[in-house]
């Protein structure tokens, strides 16, 4: 077992280690062809061409831009992820406090969503075909179907606005007490919660209705198992695989795709780090998050794989 | 006694006011009193025209103490404390915190002494600097002329501290201004000499905007905000927020500051910034839109700010290219804007119809006797006709960067349609704007935030050489005027100047103008203090000197 774990884990930190270059060279190549460098983006309306080119010498974009990719690779496997070009500030500093951010509310999301899609989901599978199967099937659908601005805004509206239980921004620096800090992630948590239930718990349905109507449950079943026991036992072991690539996929989402619940809560994450990164053409930056995105991504659906390994008796035991 | 003789006393110290005022009820003639002035240091020029505080006063004392949350209307990582590089409106918000100028402009952009004492001129050429004594900066360092001339001599420099490849070495935002500071230098402790180029008796007002604030000799780190403002820096992360608490050391008495500590940070969504507000989460949000501010009054405790200024978006036809050489199409669009519809519907009537001159009815320069140009359908029809420009669809690039440029878009398509002219609208994104379609393609939109001076919205807008003409427009005699009037001392010849200069835009340039855009700010009502500025929306942006919380 540890040895198929094992293989598995180098395999996956080779390839992860050649996918981050390449996106980080795709991303350098890519932010290069957009229109306008970082200080036209600065200057603004007061670009004149002196500026601009004055500017490009000071932040040494006036070298070729395969010099400028060789220079920040080799800083990059020296550790150093660079500078920003709008403000000078290392690459990392500014990503550190963010990354933080980003990690809590994707934390705290995790922590509500996932238990909740899991009990939503083997709750249908067991029933399937009842009422409340439908109810959940349907409710899910229209909660991944609303738009997340709409289902913000509208929080926003009824619980800060009208009702005023709770603070339309979600600032961190106002948490004093656990009670703070409920009210302040409240309501980007139950948004980023209804954007990711819905994946979560239809494929918990799924997969457990596949292993429930298995010759070897039916036979748990003839043996006499009690109902909790052939779902715990039985059945999830087998059906974890696929649940867990569907909260890989989903909490993979909570980093990198959630500018819309950091921009409606002006919650400091990092998803805006990155837009405003785009927006002023900062590269480092911007390659920087785009390499964290996807190391995220990896790292969470290596974890779905090892899980289901470890969760799989045949696997298990081979 | 002429209006514009009280406000002169804007300019000076309180010791002085005192002997002006006595003069002025002591029944002192005009002339009496232009002495007067002179023997303050005060240029006649200048002196007749600069407008004061005496006029406002508030109904309530302010109280002290209270914090505040205020959100700006733009942030990111590119925010900064370095007065010279300041784009935003979220840089000169926290840069007024936390610094000073040697001068600072009052509700009708004429300057006040800030950090210097006096300000005397030869010619306006040459001008000598004192500055005040004893001002302390945040770290306790006393303010000296060497801070002076190390603040304003950044900006002669395209880009500081090339050495240090990653000082954020940003370009400065005022080099076209500060290039006429030929030589500054410190002629003692706590006095500067400027030499300028040529004269220019507006270089008061200068000194008294965003970019010329003063900052510490040999500061490397512009993070920390050590300036000698009313407030110290206590965090500041661009793109997130800064914390300002008050400074007790403040050298200027009498007013504020009054809060104990400001929160400033950006919610760059309308709707989210409304929302905030509604909700009781912040005190003060700048720049909402004119549907939510109708949702706000709707409010309860809440006040909407309405700031008239002379932010524009205009109609740009590049001169040089077709078909903007021909006169005849420039002038047919210009009576093809229907200025009324464009206020009322564009801009929900917060905006003041506007004449193709980019001289706001604000501005003690603004000439009022130029007949305002109607919407005219036949005109227009005529004229376009006239320059062949009825038979081929005409393109015109739009963008949101450009405030309400899209919609003014629409309403001028509908307009040409009815005279039976095709306008195809280009919509491109904010992104990028600036650098690549402002005044690049023939027709389209820019948008120009106010400028204290006539001086140097025509300089950098409208001189022939101005790397910002946006319309290609050449005008020699306009700017032999221009330098004329910046030298004349006189105020009854520069104000004729200036009127002609307006007239010559109005007729002849490719620009049209077709509303001034009114600033609105929302507020809770127990923030006090606030008035509107012509210098800009959140009280020129530098409300936090102002406001007092009343509790």
């Amino acid at each position: 077992m540890t040895g198929t774990i094992g293989t598995l884990l180098l395999g996956r930190l080779v390839a992860a280690i050649a996918t981050l270059w390449f996106v980080a060279t795709m991303v350098f190549i890519i932010t290069n062809l957009l229109p306008g460098d970082v200080a036209q983006a600065l200057l603004g309306q007061s670009a004149t061409p002196e500026a601009v080119a004055g500017l490009r010498k000071a932040l040494g974009l006036d070298i070729p831009p395969f010099q400028r990719y060789l220079f920040w690779l080799a800083n990059l496997v020296k550790g150093d992820a660079g500078r920003s070009l709008v403000n000078g500030m290392p690459v990392a500093e500014l990503i550190g406090s963010r990354l933080g951010n980003s990690l809590l509310l994707a934390g705290i999301t995790a922590l509500v969503a996932v238990p909740l899609a899991l009990a939503l989901g083997i709750a249908a599978a067991v029933k399937r075909g009842s009422i409340y199967d439908r109810i959940i099937g349907m409710g899910t659908v229209l909660a991944v179907s609303v738009p997340e601005f709409l289902v913000a805004s509208a929080a926003v509206l009824v619980f800060a606005v009208h009702l005023r239980w709770l603070p339309a921004l979600s600032q961190l620096g106002r948490i004093e007490t656990f009670y703070d800090g409920f009210r302040v992630f409240a309501l980007p948590v139950l948004t980023l919660t209804f954007v990711i239930l819905a994946q979560m718990a239809r494929m918990t349905r799924a997969a457990l209705v596949d292993v429930l109507s298995s010759s070897y449950v039916e036979m748990a079943r003839l043996k006499g198992a009690s109902p909790a026991r052939i779902v715990v036992w039985h059945a999830l072991p087998n059906a974890i695989g696929p649940i867990a690539n569907a909260i890989a996929f989903s909490l993979s989402f909570l980093l990198g795709g959630v500018i819309i619940v950091e921009t409606i809560f002006n919650y400091p994450g990092i998803a805006k780090l990155m837009v405003d990164g785009v927006a002023t053409r900062d590269i480092p930056l911007v390659q920087v998050c785009a390499m964290l995105f996807c190391g995220a991504y990896l790292l969470l659906v290596t974890a779905a794989d090892v899980a289901a390994i470890l969760a799989n008796p045949r696997l298990r035991h081979r | 006694m002429m209006d514009s003789d009280i406000k002169t006393l804007a300019l000076l110290n309180h010791g002085e006011q005192d002997r002006l005022m006595r003069a002025i009820r002591g029944g002192a003639s005009r002339r009496e009193l232009l002495g007067l002035m002179s023997a303050l240091g005060l240029s006649a020029g200048i002196g007749g025209s600069v407008i004061g505080t005496a006029t406002t006063a508030h109904a309530q004392t302010p109280k002290k103490g209270g914090k505040i949350r205020v959100a700006g209307f733009g942030s990111s990582t590119a925010d900064t404390l370095d007065p010279a590089k300041q784009s935003y409106s979220t840089d000169y918000c926290r840069c007024t915190m936390f610094y000073n100028g040697l001068t600072e402009l009052d509700e009708l952009m004429a300057p006040k002494l800030a950090l210097a004492e006096s300000i005397e001129n030869e010619k306006a050429t040459i001008w000598t600097i004192k500055l005040r004594k004893g001002v302390q900066f945040h770290d306790g360092k006393e303010l000296t002329s060497e801070d002076v001339v190390f603040s304003l001599k950044r900006h002669h420099d395209p880009v500081f501290s090339l050495k240090r490849h990653h000082d954020p070495a940003v370009g400065t935002k005022a080099k076209a201004l500060a290039s006429q500071m030929k030589e500054i230098v410190a002629t003692g402790k706590h006095e500067v000499k400027i030499t300028l180029t040529a004269p220019n008796a507006d270089l008061p007002v200068i000194l008294g905007t965003f970019h010329f604030l003063i900052a510490q000799a040999g500061t490397t780190d512009f993070s920390k905000g050590i300036g000698t403002g009313p407030f110290k820096c206590k965090e500041f992360t661009p793109g997130v927020r800064s914390i300002a608490v008050r400074n007790e050391n403040y050298w200027k008495q009498g007013g504020g500051p009054y809060v104990d500590e400001i929160e400033f940070f950006g919610i760059p969504d309308v709707g989210a910034r409304v929302n905030a507000l509604l909700a009781g989460d912040v005190h003060l949000v700048g720049n909402v839109n004119p549907a939510s501010a109708k949702l706000i009054l709707g409010g309860k405790g809440l006040k909407v700010m309405e700031t008239k200024s002379g932010n524009y978006s205009n109609l740009i036809m590049r001169l040089d290219q077709a078909p903007g050489n021909n006169p005849d199409f420039v002038l047919g669009m210009k009576y093809l804007l229907n200025r009324d519809l464009i206020k009322r519907n564009v801009f929900q009537n917060y905006a003041e119809v506007a004449n193709d001159s980019p001289v706001p009815p604000l501005n003690r320069y603004f000439a009022k006797d130029i007949p305002q140009r109607p919407f005219d359908p036949e005109k227009a029809k005529f004229h376009l006709n006239k320059a062949g420009a009825l038979g081929s669809p005409l393109q015109i690039t739009t963008s949101p960067a450009a405030t309400g440029s899209v919609e003014m878009g629409l309403v001028l398509q509908s307009s040409a349609n009815q005279i039976g002219m095709k306008v195809d609208l280009r919509q491109v994104p904010a992104d990028g704007y600036w650098s690549n379609y402002w005044f690049k393609v023939p027709v389209g939109f820019g948008n120009i935030n106010p400028r204290p001076t006539a001086d140097i919205l025509f300089s950098l807008f409208f001189a022939s050489n101005a790397a910002w003409n946006e319309s290609g427009w050449k005008n020699e005699k306009f700017d032999q005027l221009l330098v004329a009037a910046r030298a004349e001392t006189d105020e009854a010849k520069r104000k004729q100047m200036y009127t002609d200069m307006q007239v010559m835009i109005h007729e002849s340039s490719g620009i049209g103008i077709p509303v001034f855009i009114n600033g609105l700010d929302a507020h809770t009502d127990k923030l006090k203090g606030l008035r509107p500025m012509g210098t800009g929306s959140l009280m020129g942006y530098s409300f936090a000197e102002h406001v007092w919380l009343d509790a």
